[in-house]
């Protein structure tokens, strides 16, 4: 068994960041869990930060992850906020009746 | 160095498997739910590799906060009944090759960088200040951040402001019927309003007009 090294925290990172993408795409549901996906995104991302600086020995990358940290909390409030005043509004929270837009 | 292999293995296996489940389980708390395991065995690992406070961090902000506010959003919504339509809908099943496409190309890419990385090993050379400072994780982190990102720092406390204010605002309603106190009418109130001096003639009362 070889050592654990920085490409196999790597490789978790990338993993996780492509179970997120998926779970964006395939999502037939309702939008919190493309919340809960876009959360996975920013954990794989923070895994890539903290492993390469741990790897590397350079504390910035830890510091940035506490930032991402703080802008996950507040992005997961607001879109929170918004899937509750959509839901007030429209009755629905499921990604094939959100289509206002036409999109 | 066996045992930190065999850890390693252990927590991202867990932390891969849930995250499958948060995109695939049926039921949304089940998600939330599977959410939780997978962030709390990143920050075992984050915990592992030596940056503790990172990992006590998330497990309160991600863990104690986000994940709770996503239950309260899923059982408030009553949403969780909802039934999963994975490869069931007809005209959805148009996203799911694109899907599939776009992230395993993506997930081919990083693999990619990762491997420019692991035949470049001289990068690693570089010279470790981490392991050879005797303070410990947190000491060492606050020592940066409170000096050199203090800018930050307070712009990062900004956007927590923002973002509190905003939820308040979109998720506050007035509804109709409700009797509330107002400071400013209570105040502002003269005698003139409230009292009123009348000559009250004898076997005819007052009569009050309301």
């Amino acid at each position: 068994m070889t050592e654990v090294g920085l490409g196999h925290y790597l490789t978790l990172g990338a993993v996780i960041f492509s179970i997120g993408v998926i779970g964006i795409f395939l999502n037939r549901k309702n939008i919190i869990v493309i919340l809960m996906s876009i959360e996975l995104i920013l954990l794989a991302v923070n895994i890539n930060l903290v492993s390469f600086s741990i790897f590397l020995g350079d504390l910035a990358g830890q510091v940035f992850t506490l930032f991402i940290l703080t802008v996950a909390a507040a992005e997961a409030a607001i879109g929170l906020a918004i899937i509750v005043v959509y839901f007030r509004n429209s009755g629905t929270i499921r990604v094939e009746e959100i289509d206002k837009l036409k999109g | 160095m066996i045992a930190h292999s065999i850890f390693f293995y252990t927590f991202s296996l867990i932390a891969i498997v849930s995250a499958i489940m948060v995109t695939a389980s049926k039921n949304t708390v089940h998600s939330v739910f599977f959410l939780i395991l997978d962030f709390i065995s990143i920050s075992c690992l984050f915990i592992m590799i030596g940056a503790e406070f990172l990992g006590m961090i998330m497990l309160i902000v991600y863990v104690g906060a986000v994940a709770v506010l996503f239950l309260f959003v899923v059982m408030m919504l009553n949403v969780a009944q909802q039934k999963n339509q994975w490869f069931a809908a007809k005209d959805s099943s148009k996203h799911i090759p694109v899907g599939l496409i776009i992230s395993t190309l993506i997930f081919v890419e990083i693999i990619i960088v990762i491997g420019g990385w692991k035949y470049k090993p001289e990068i690693f050379d570089i010279n470790n200040s981490l392991s050879q400072s005797s303070l410990s994780n947190t000491h060492s982190l606050g020592q940066i951040l409170y000096t050199d990102y203090i800018h930050v720092f307070q712009i990062s406390g900004m956007i927590l402001l923002v973002a509190m204010i905003g939820a308040i605002v979109l998720t506050f309603r007035q509804r109709a019927g409700v009797k509330r106190q107002s400071y400013i009418k209570q105040i502002s109130r003269e005698r003139v309003d409230g009292v009123e001096v009348l000559e009250v003639e004898t076997n005819k009362g007052v009569r009050i007009d309301d």
